[in-house]
């Protein structure tokens, strides 16, 4: 069994038809209900919804209260390679652009570490371009060790692996896994993704479910947005976390919603989302599963990140470089996207407190 | 109010709180002081010692027991490690087992709960076990060597009040050791319930920290909590299904 099973079953659905055909009686019947089905979801994230937009939002509000309280946790990712294997029209790694590649060593990781950790920062994703050659196995294993001596929690976004590899790098301490789908429309995904290992729909739709399997204890997915259709990436997203919350009871589950952003690269955006839209998904996946995190990167504006935190995001990303070796400076690498919020960690926990949350900065204890 | 008995400790509050959830780390002193509170839980992961600003421990008073917790535990051997962390951090004898497989519903596990039970006792802690409330199970969580036995009220942060109720007045008339009601009470007559049915104690967390005002709420619980204890105490009478006429039916029978 894999999520692409829960795929087919949609291989021949008319969402267009169907979102057509959502009544205001509709949408306020899936407000109403406490367990929301799929079509319930497909009701909140319709064009018709966005004048029910705040109701929506203040159910979201109230489920996010209940299950999370008035705390956030903050995070960063520190970027150690940006070398990629992989043709991905939108991203500023992508193999064929040609841009300052760099590789971090792993006194340099160290120094990164060191500069990350004295902003308070306590838990970490660490990050690649996705070249299993170049950042070899051995080398993120290093890096993890590195890593763990000054973070409370390290996670990872790199290449997908296989799960006798996820349960290596949990028994190193890594605890969480990023890993997105970028688009779940197979003839987008086929048609952005040019080359490398990326090419296999199948093989990179399944790799939560390996991180799962192997014990992994939080496990973050998502879609690019701006590549397929808003509404049907936004609906997939949820399914696909609903299938893994209800498989795998072991592990923590969270989505996140990037929109994509085209800085470095040539492409042009395929759907955009608005920030209505931004937050009607949002909104409408906290009502979908109460208990789903919801992370929100610097991608996002600051104006934006400090609303969202009363509609259901639970963890930030705050004082970001997407630059190999950025905290320090080393080299003069190429970035992978623009950070838009760039206010300092500092910043966005005294931005936390004045809005009366709690800026968590550890949650986790190293056993 | 009748004191409680814990390991080796006597407390006058039946109330416990916790530490998560809270918007503002400043309000846990004053919510304490209204709730009068003496036994707060705090998970060990949330616990940063090297940070003294953000250090949840440097905004509980020296008075005040702490109640380390082992969220984030899935198996005993996990919660065993969490604990002696805990110990070693200076958080005291207490621990607060909780071990969680099942993220989707957050309900315990009673099998290795009961197992690392018996680990922590023989190395002295007091351990307050969360568990599903299971007659057997709590029995062997008191052959174990609990301090007290701690069943849920509803699924954690829930706020759905004794949906086990039941289960939990069996616990109370067949358990040796303190029964401490957590997790689902999310009102001050949840509480009250609990506590009126003979509960020696309820955990109250995200029901204070979530609320509009958790001072308040704090002092809301505090009078809850007494109130349902004096009326055990008192002797509430039972439910009856029919009206019982003050004037007896069978009044005019003298001999």
């Amino acid at each position: 069994m894999s999520f692409n099973n829960v795929l087919k079953h949609f291989d021949n659905f008319n969402f267009e038809k169907y979102l057509n055909s959502v009544s205001d009686n509709d949408i306020i019947n899936s407000l109403r209900k406490t367990k929301l089905d799929n079509y319930d979801l497909l009701n909140l994230l319709s064009d018709n919804a966005v004048k029910y937009l705040e109701p929506i939002a203040r159910k979201a509000n109230r489920l996010t209260h209940q299950y999370f309280g008035r705390a956030i946790l903050l995070y960063a990712p520190i970027y150690i390679s940006n070398y990629c294997q992989n043709v991905c029209l939108y991203c500023g790694f992508n193999s064929k652009n040609k841009i300052n590649r760099a590789m971090l060593n792993l006194h340099q990781i160290e120094e990164e570490a060191v500069k990350l950790k004295s902003t308070g920062i306590e838990h970490v994703l660490l990050l690649t371009g996705e070249d299993c050659k170049k950042s070899g196995f051995e080398y993120i294993r290093g890096a993890v060790q590195i890593l763990k001596k000054h973070f409370h929690s390290v996670s990872i976004e790199i290449y997908p692996m296989e799960t006798d590899e996820y349960s290596i790098l949990k028994a190193d301490g890594v605890d969480g896994l990023t890993i997105y789908q970028e688009v779940y429309d197979k003839e987008i995904y086929d048609k952005v993704h040019l080359g490398g290992k990326k090419k296999n729909y199948q093989y990179r739709l399944d790799t939560p479910e390996r991180g799962a399997m192997a014990g992994l204890r939080t496990i973050n997915i998502g879609a690019l947005f701006g590549l397929g259709n808003v509404i049907s990436e936004a609906f997939f997203t949820a399914l696909h976390a609903k299938y893994l919350s209800d498989k795998y009871l072991n592990s923590e589950f969270s989505v996140s919603f990037p929109r994509i952003n085209t800085e470095g690269t040539d492409f042009s955006i395929i759907n955009k989302v608005e920030d209505k839209k931004f937050i009607q998904m949002i909104i409408a996946m906290r009502l979908f599963i109460p208990k789903i995190g919801i992370t929100v990167s610097t991608r996002e504006s600051s104006r934006l990140r400090d609303k969202i935190i009363h509609l259901g995001a639970t963890k930030l990303s705050a004082g970001s470089s997407t630059t190999v070796g950025g905290y320090t400076h080393i080299n003069d690498s190429d970035k992978q996207f623009d950070i838009t919020d760039s206010r300092s960690v500092d910043e966005v926990s005294e931005m936390l407190k004045e809005n009366n949350f709690q800026p968590i900065f550890k949650d986790w204890e190293q056993i | 109010m009748d004191k409680l008995s814990l390991g080796n400790k006597t407390f006058n509050s039946r109330l416990l709180t916790g530490t998560g959830k809270f918007g503002d780390k400043s309000l846990i002193p004053k919510m304490l002081e209204s709730s009068r509170s003496e036994i707060i839980t705090v998970a060990l992961r949330r616990v940063n010692i090297n940070n003294p600003e953000e250090n949840i421990l440097n905004f509980i008073p020296k008075n005040i027991t702490l109640l380390p917790n082992t969220s984030g535990a899935r198996t005993a051997e996990e919660a065993v490690k969490i604990a002696r962390i805990a110990r070693a951090a200076g958080c005291g004898e207490f621990i607060k087992i909780e071990i969680i497989n099942d993220m989707k519903y957050l309900m315990p596990d009673n099998e290795e709960t009961i197992k690392a039970t018996k680990i922590l006792a023989a190395e002295n802690y007091i351990v307050l076990p969360y568990m599903n409330p299971d007659v057997i199970a709590a029995k062997k969580l008191e052959d174990a060597g609990a301090a007290a036995v701690m069943p849920l009220g509803s699924p954690i942060g829930s706020h759905q009040g004794l949906q086990t109720k039941h289960l939990i007045e069996i616990l109370i008339e067949n358990s040796n050791v303190p029964i401490i009601v957590d997790a689902g009470i999310g009102k001050p007559s949840h509480a009250a319930d609990a506590m009126e049915m003979g509960a020696d104690a309820v955990l109250v967390n995200s029901a204070i920290a979530c609320s509009e005002d958790p001072v308040l709420m704090g002092q809301a619980f505090h009078k809850a909590v007494e109130a349902g204890r004096e009326c055990y105490i008192a002797g509430a009478k039972e439910k009856i299904r029919f009206a019982e006429a003050s004037s007896p039916l069978t009044g005019f029978i003298f001999n």
